[in-house]
């Protein structure tokens, strides 16, 4: 047995730990001296293409040269944007025809989120704060003032570019079939616009949200049925503080839970509400058949009718 | 004439909104008009002639054979909407930057605010106010304005002008609702905003609004002037009248629409002739309510213990 060898580790040849670090260390300097600079090379040459590293191809799946089959790919492969056929008619995206205010209303409810969410970091629903958190914005927030005016006016934009959206759908008949459902969809989002709209006017919680607020929701007393003031509701035992109004308010009169409801609606229901109702719109703008124009005319000796 | 009044209402930040709507509605209703116009004569010419409707090129934009029919998305339609969400922001940030949000003083429900105001787009139903009880105006006008405009495609029948602007084919159809969002809807926000004062009363522009005006108007309920006094006759008379303005005003409109419209009045069902007569009526009730307060000074023409009309 060769008990010498046992724990030496070294086979039988002549040196120690430290001569086979040194002969290690200097193999490893000799290695560098070549590997490196055509390591450094190689990279310089990889990062010279950046679309070709891991990195990218991980984010981006396709090539981007300027071929048919890449531009498709651009809008089918990109979550924002396959919401896009890949081609359209060539005169559907002529302004003229579209006004693009669909399009239009989408980016400002984008804009709303944004400089809501913004605001909603500078604002507490209480009585006692409200009306301070926005003299504190408009004072002394860098930009606070900006982001308030820009939120407000947004929401007037949208109010009407969401009316010229359905002047437009309507003057070029777009709601015909197989398009019905989706104005119908069309139709309650134009309504939740208008409730956003209407439930953030009180939160600033000053004289004008107020009484706008107090002259919109004295018109619930009057539902027939469920107000306490509408037809039929006194005799269904309908009373101030049972009524749709005061569910609406949480309260006879529009006060503190008034406030932190029109909050919880104008910053999480409705907009909640909305983007489902959103999605069902977009999504059925591509399954009914994309846009509807601008399609050729038809006239009307060529309609067939409908065998009943 | 009252030229700060003027401006003060005009100036106002939450009437600006409304004073850019009118310039913008009346441009696109001239771009809708413009290439309804277009086709129309397009449609004309095709009809004229049955040979040329066979070959011509169905659209107003030119085409060339040749030319691709559809184009990719990225670039041709992405460009645009870059376009306009930049044209879009930039809009937003100089109004912004330009005009600041209303703030008044701290809610205080011991000082009313004379006039009272609702935001903008609801003007048109406070304006109806002035004409119906609360619970027509604030709660089922509106209910019934959003049930309208949802059965719109149920209800309309003709198979033409889907897809491109047209008058010539839709004539009823788009009057209808030119009549309802021009004239009830945006003329009603537009009176609210800028004509009404204090107390609601009417101020025409660049008047001096009078807190303290007093209008000594004697608006009569029409069973009255018939001379009606027993309230179980009051409303059994307006429960005619009502009747009545729907049976004789569905006969007119009958009448008008079937020979107007054969086509139309043909391939409709009961059903969707009768929503579609039942929500005519009540649209055409709005000015007739307007007109006969201002003719007759009648307040109401249906009164019963429960709810008045």
């Amino acid at each position: 047995m060769p008990e010498e060898n046992k724990g030496n580790g070294n086979n039988g040849k002549p040196g120690g730990l430290l001569t086979r670090v040194t002969t290690g260390v200097k193999e490893d300097l000799e290695a560098l001296k070549t590997d490196l600079p055509a390591k450094a090379k190689e990279q310089v040459e990889i990062l010279s293409k950046p679309t070709k590293t891991q990195l990218y191809t991980s984010i981006f799946r396709h090539k981007h040269d300027d071929t048919p089959r890449n531009r498709a790919l651009g809008v089918l492969s990109n979550v924002f944007l396959h919401l896009h056929p890949a081609k359209v008619n060539r005169d559907a995206v002529r302004y003229s025809y579209t006004w693009g205010m669909g399009g239009i209303t989408f980016y400002l409810f984008f804009v709303l989120t944004l400089t809501g969410v913004l605001l909603m970091f500078y604002y507490h629903p209480s009585k006692v704060q409200a009306f301070r958190d926005v003299l504190y914005l408009e004072h002394d927030v860098p930009y606070g003032k900006l982001l308030r005016n820009m939120h407000r006016w947004a929401a007037h934009l949208m109010v009407i570019a969401v009316e010229l959206h359905m002047f437009r759908v309507f003057l070029t008949g777009s709601y015909k079939k197989p398009r019905e459902f989706n104005w119908t969809v069309g139709v309650i989002l134009l309504v939740l616009t208008l409730l956003l709209s209407f439930t953030g006017y009180l939160l600033p919680d000053d004289q004008l949200g107020f009484w706008a607020v107090t002259v919109g929701t004295n018109m619930a007393r009057a539902t027939p049925l469920l107000g306490h003031e509408g037809p039929f509701g006194p005799q269904l035992g309908m009373t101030p503080y049972n009524d749709v109004r005061f569910g609406l308010l949480g309260g006879s009169i529009v006060d503190a839970n008034a406030l932190l409801r029109s909050y919880i609606w104008h910053c999480i229901g409705i907009p909640i509400i909305a983007s489902v109702f959103m999605i069902v719109h977009f999504w059925r703008v591509r399954k009914d058949g994309g846009i509807s124009g601008p399609a050729p005319v038809v006239l009307d000796s060529e309609v067939k009718e409908a065998k009943k | 004439m009252d030229w700060n009044q003027l401006w003060q209402i005009l100036s106002a930040p939450d009437n600006v909104p409304i004073i850019a709507m009118i310039p913008l509605l009346a441009f696109y209703i001239y771009l809708g008009g413009k290439q309804a116009l277009a086709n129309d004569k397009l449609i004309t010419e095709l009809e004229a002639n049955p040979a040329l409707a066979k070959t011509h090129h169905r659209k107003t934009w030119p085409f060339r054979p040749g030319w691709q029919k559809e184009v990719h998305v990225w670039p041709f339609l992405l460009r645009v909407e870059f376009l306009a969400a930049i044209i879009v922001t930039i809009i937003l940030m100089v109004w912004s930057i330009t005009l600041n949000a209303p703030l008044e003083e701290p809610a205080n429900p011991n000082l009313t605010m004379n006039p009272a105001k609702a935001p903008w787009y609801f003007l048109g139903l406070q304006e109806m106010l002035v004409y119906f009880d609360p619970w027509i105006a604030g709660v089922v006008m509106p209910t019934l304005i959003i049930i309208g405009l949802m059965v719109i495609p149920y209800i309309d029948t003709n198979p033409l002008g889907s897809g491109y602007y047209t008058w010539k084919q839709r004539r009823f159809a788009i009057s209808t609702f030119l009549f309802g969002f021009v004239i009830l809807w945006v003329s009603m926000i537009f009176i609210g905003t800028f004509i009404r004062g204090p107390g609601w009363q009417w101020f025409w522009p660049g008047q001096t609004w009078d807190h303290n005006r007093l209008i000594y108007e004697v608006n009569r309920d029409l069973p009255d002037i018939f001379g009606i006094s027993s309230n179980l006759w009051k409303g059994i008379f307006g429960a005619a009248v009502v009747g009545a303005y729907f049976l004789i005003g569905g006969l007119i409109v009958n009448g008008l629409f079937r020979r107007s419209n054969p086509k139309d009045y043909k391939r409709m069902s009961l059903l969707q002739y009768s929503i579609m007569m039942t929500f005519f009526l009540i649209m055409v009730a709005l000015p007739i309510k307007i007109l006969i307060r201002h003719l007759f000074h009648i307040k109401y023409v249906w009164i019963t213990p429960w709810f008045n009309i």
